[in-house]
């Protein structure tokens, strides 16, 4: 179906090219899974697939990659339409239309397809992803998997021999990454249409991909069955960590699998690994009654707070359950109806009300690293950057460059922002936000778009910091990461705090959202490989 | 006739009936048409609009409108020829040098010139709602869609700029907020940079995003076309603009024979319409639940014609009917034939479709505003229960 004939790609300007004599095959009907480390040209392999690469962005593409003998050296993207249906990490960033029917049919139209047919797809279309209901539906107002699930179903009803998905689950909360996952898996077993899929939530398809293409340092690729080639792989989520660590073989892919080799090791005696977070520490910050009303739509409704110097707390819920607006309003620059957000001060001094400060003074009690980091960077190079952010919080010259290094070490100066992988853009906005030195720092959805190497780093720098007896905020969807990094879980819905405790407590009791090692590993109190490690010491 | 199914009425027929109804009042100073036509316009506006967010927009047109009339009284005052007997408001008068003589500044504000200016200003406010009216009942979305094949391309980029245009307000708030992390509050043009850096590289990812996801579905797609239609389509287009050229020439020179003018125009415009059919053929689109042209939309634009063809009878029999009496000032007539034209064009309010109802055809003007400019989402009720129970879904 899909057929690399040694592929390398380069793009103008690049030393390297980003694929090098890629040859491959998949087969019609299968599940192939792509992974790699950020960066390492996942998706420039899914462009070749596509036609996308070269005829959108440009580069030179030797060798043949041809979708079932076409090959895209004569096919732009929109004359493959009807065989190959493409869908992005964003599915608002793709759609052109406003409602959820009118983008069903957008394909269809270019496909010039008659007016009956266009009728009948809509139809089986919208039960087969289970969106009938939302036939009417303004795109924007969808949640984020319901999105994701219209823009499959919007490729899908041109009836595309592939589907080709780029980390179709990245900008979802876990219940909207389950429901698109579940359509995925849906797709291969009762459509079977060939699929194509790079997810960085491996562990959730690994079990039902026929191969695995694994995209590896400077653009060298392999392809082969998943159980051999996870063994190798760059990637690994924990439950293959698990089993390369405790040495089974085959390895196990699925949580299923694992749970069944870990037999003995749920009849141990449990250790309580983790001290509870220490309440008795200094108060960093105190919140009171928070209330966040956007118009008429209450954001956060009522949430009392104390964050406590060296803790890392993660803030976890669905999208829109006010977690973002929280945090914008303890920081103290978003809107907030009434309550208040108080900083002890030095000395005897009566604390201070972080809302009564102005911009440049609040941002030395409470930091915030926003969603969308990239907003905060406006000069043309990294050292700019670092040398407006020590101008700014009259700190020594110097001091956000050698923040930044260890964050982040071997970022060149004269390097524009935009083209920083994810990972390091995001050191130098965490850098230029810690050049204040805020006793409390927040950050908001840090982890989207990190590979597991990237949230290792992120891990680590936020653990040093707590070391350093600043208080963490994360919010986050990672429940692997919150495992990893968290003392303390707070549960949002619908604006209100629905959950507040140590992180063994808070996430271990939901079966949803427990992570992988707990899940494996129940009923130990476990959630990451380490603290298997440290409990069971030798691999049996 | 049994009541018509709700369906919304093509938007080229809202179109037609609205630039006649506009047509019809263009000639026509006379304000009691002048406000019957308006009223016209309100009635079918509010009784035949749907709930997109454009239909919510004739309000603004009648501001608009109000606006125009308020200008132009302004202006006669201050610069008009005050003519007539009545004086409303004594006022001086400066003289200005001779070079600008026959420019009044000021002077005795007189009833017959400020009736004049201020009816004069109503046609044009009242032309104004006759577009807005069009406007608000015609989806500017689906009249794009409903252009012939060969223009479609445009539409769709044109309908894209529609949609994307909104978030760029999105992204502006958002890099605003994100500066204030920075310390940074200042404003105007010092801070524009810093502002439109980050907005313009988001606006950009964004459309290339958009751009390639477009070109992946489809878009722009032709069918396979053979040399001889190719050509044949060029000489249409091409001999459409010279006949249309020439004919205009005809009609705008009168030395020029008879049948160099309208004749000339007309294949012009014909060769044209064929060129852009042919080429419509290369276009493999199609279009899902087309517009259907029956006799609502029929009636339609026969009762903006109506109101057209009324006025332009009354203007070639009494035309001083149409006009403001100013001289002497006096109760302005009521011609009956172009009260009855004007009238007819209410009809659609009564006779056509309703529009489908609001919960069919939600739009975005719910839209909420979310923190950070992030899409709103929309969520089912929460509830604590849902929080560690497995999301349901099919398997």
């Amino acid at each position: 179906m899909i057929e690399f004939d040694r592929v390398s790609v380069t793009f103008d300007g690049a030393m390297e090219p980003a694929l090098r004599d890629v040859s491959l095959s998949i087969d019609e009907g299968e599940l192939a899974l792509v992974i790699g480390r950020t960066g390492s040209g996942k998706s420039t392999l899914l462009g070749a697939m596509t036609g996308q690469v070269p005829h959108f962005t440009g580069g030179t593409l030797a060798g043949h990659v041809r979708i079932d003998r076409r090959d895209t050296r004569d096919h732009r993207p929109r004359d493959l339409a009807d065989l190959i249906g493409v869908v992005g990490q964003d599915p608002l960033a793709g759609f052109v239309t406003d409602t959820v029917e009118e983008e069903l049919v957008y394909g269809m139209e270019q496909l010039g397809l008659d007016s009956s047919t266009m009728r009948k797809r809509v139809e089986e279309t919208l039960d087969v992803l289970g969106i009938a209901d939302l036939r009417g539906a303004a795109l924007r107002e969808l949640s984020g998997g319901q999105q994701q699930r219209v823009a499959i179903g919007s490729v899908l009803t041109a009836h595309p021999r592939v589907i080709v998905l780029d980390e179709p689950t990245s900008a979802l909360d876990p219940t909207g990454a389950e429901d698109v996952l579940a359509t995925i898996t849906r797709l291969v077993h009762d459509l079977a249409v060939t699929v194509v899929v790079a997810e960085h939530r491996i562990e959730r398809v690994l079990q039902y991909a026929d191969s695995i293409i694994h995209v590896g340092a400077n653009g060298v690729v392999s392809q082969g069955d998943p159980a051999t080639m996870m063994v190798t792989a760059e990637v690994a989520p924990p439950v293959v960590e698990l089993g390369r660590w405790a040495g089974w073989s085959p390895l196990p892919l699925s949580v299923r699998d694992a749970r069944r080799r870990a037999k003995e090791w749920r009849s141990l005696d449990a250790q309580p690994l983790r001290l509870p977070g220490d309440p008795t520490g200094v108060v960093a910050l105190e919140a009171q009654d928070v209330i966040v009303a956007h118009d008429s739509v209450v954001a956060v409704a009522g949430v009392d707070l104390t964050l406590r110097a060296g803790e890392i707390t993660a803030l976890m819920g669905r999208n829109g359950a006010g977690k973002s607006s929280l945090l914008w309003a303890i920081q103290g620059s978003g809107s907030m109806r009434s309550g208040s957000v108080r900083v002890p001060a030095s000395g005897a001094a009566p604390d201070i009300d972080v809302r009564s400060l102005d911009a440049a003074q609040r941002r030395r009690h409470v930091g915030l690293v926003p969603q969308s980091a990239a907003d905060l960077l406006y000069l043309d190079t990294v050292g700019a950057e670092c040398a407006q952010a020590d101008r700014e919080s009259d700190r020594q010259s110097g001091t956000c460059r050698s923040l930044l290094d260890n964050l982040a070490p071997g970022i060149p100066d004269d390097r524009h922002p935009r083209d920083l992988s994810e990972g390091q853009r995001l050191a130098v906005v965490l850098a230029v936000q810690l050049t204040a030195d805020p006793p409390v720092l927040l950050l908001d959805e840090p982890t989207r778009g990190l590979d597991y190497a990237g949230k290792a780093a992120l891990r680590q720098a936020l653990r040093d910091l707590s070391a350093r007896g600043r208080s963490v905020v994360v919010s986050t969807h990672d429940v692997e990461f919150v495992a990893g990094t968290a003392d303390r879980v707070i549960v949002m819905a619908a604006g209100e705090v629905v959950a507040d405790g140590t992180a063994a407590d808070v996430v271990v009791s939901s079966p949803a959202f427990a992570p992988q090692v707990s899940k494996i590993t129940a009923p130990q109190p476990w959630l990451t490989v380490d603290d298997v490690r440290y409990a069971v010491g030798e691999p049996s | 006739m049994s009541p018509a199914l709700p369906r919304a009425v093509h938007p080229v027929a809202w179109w037609g009936w609205a630039i006649g109804l506009a047509v019809a009042v263009s000639a026509v100073t006379n304000p009691l048409l002048l406000l019957t036509a308006l009223g016209v316009a309100a009635l079918v506006v509010t009784s035949r609009r749907g709930s997109s967010p454009w239909a919510k927009s004739f309000r603004l047109y009648l501001w608009l409108g109000a606006f125009i009339v308020a200008v132009r009284a302004l202006l006669h005052v201050l610069v008009g020829l005050k003519f007539g007997e009545t004086v409303l408001l004594p006022l001086p008068e400066v003289t200005l040098p001779s070079w600008a003589a026959g420019i009044n500044i000021l002077g005795d504000l007189r009833l017959e010139g400020l009736l004049g200016a201020v009816t004069d200003g109503l046609r044009l406010a009242v032309m104004i709602a006759c577009i807005g009216a069009a406007n608000a009942l015609a989806n500017p979305k689906r009249l794009l869609r409903s252009l012939p094949g060969a223009l479609s391309e445009i539409g769709s980029a044109v309908v894209v700029t529609i949609t994307v245009a909104p978030q760029l307000a999105d992204s502006v708030q958002r890099v605003m907020r994100a500066r204030a992390l920075r310390g940074d509050t200042s404003r105007g043009i010092r801070a524009l940079p810093r502002i439109a850096l980050p907005v313009l590289e988001d606006t950009l990812d964004r459309s290339l995003l958009l751009a390639s996801a477009m070109d992946s579905r489809g878009y722009g797609r032709r069918r396979e076309v053979t040399g001889s239609q190719r050509l044949l389509t060029a000489i249409c287009t091409f001999g459409g603009l010279v006949a249309s050229a020439v004919g205009i020439y005809g009609i705008l020179d009168a030395t020029t024979p008879g049948w160099l003018g309208i004749p000339a125009l007309a294949l012009g415009i014909a060769l044209s319409l064929t060129g852009i059919w042919l080429g419509g053929h290369a276009n493999a689109r199609s279009t899902y639940r087309p517009d259907p042209w029956r006799w609502p939309e029929w009636l339609t634009v026969g009762s903006g014609l109506a109101a057209a063809v009324g006025v332009h009878l009354v203007a070639r029999t009494d035309a001083a009917s149409l006009g403001m009496p100013l001289s002497p000032l006096a109760v302005p007539a009521l011609p009956l034939l172009a009260v009855a034209g004007l009238l007819v064009a209410a009809l659609p309010a009564f006779l056509t479709p309703p529009p489908p109802s609001a919960s069919a055809t939600r739009s975005s003007h719910l839209r909420l505003r979310a923190p950070l400019g992030q899409a709103p989402r929309a969520e089912g009720p929460p509830s604590l229960s849902q929080w560690g129970t497995k999301s349901k879904r099919e398997t």
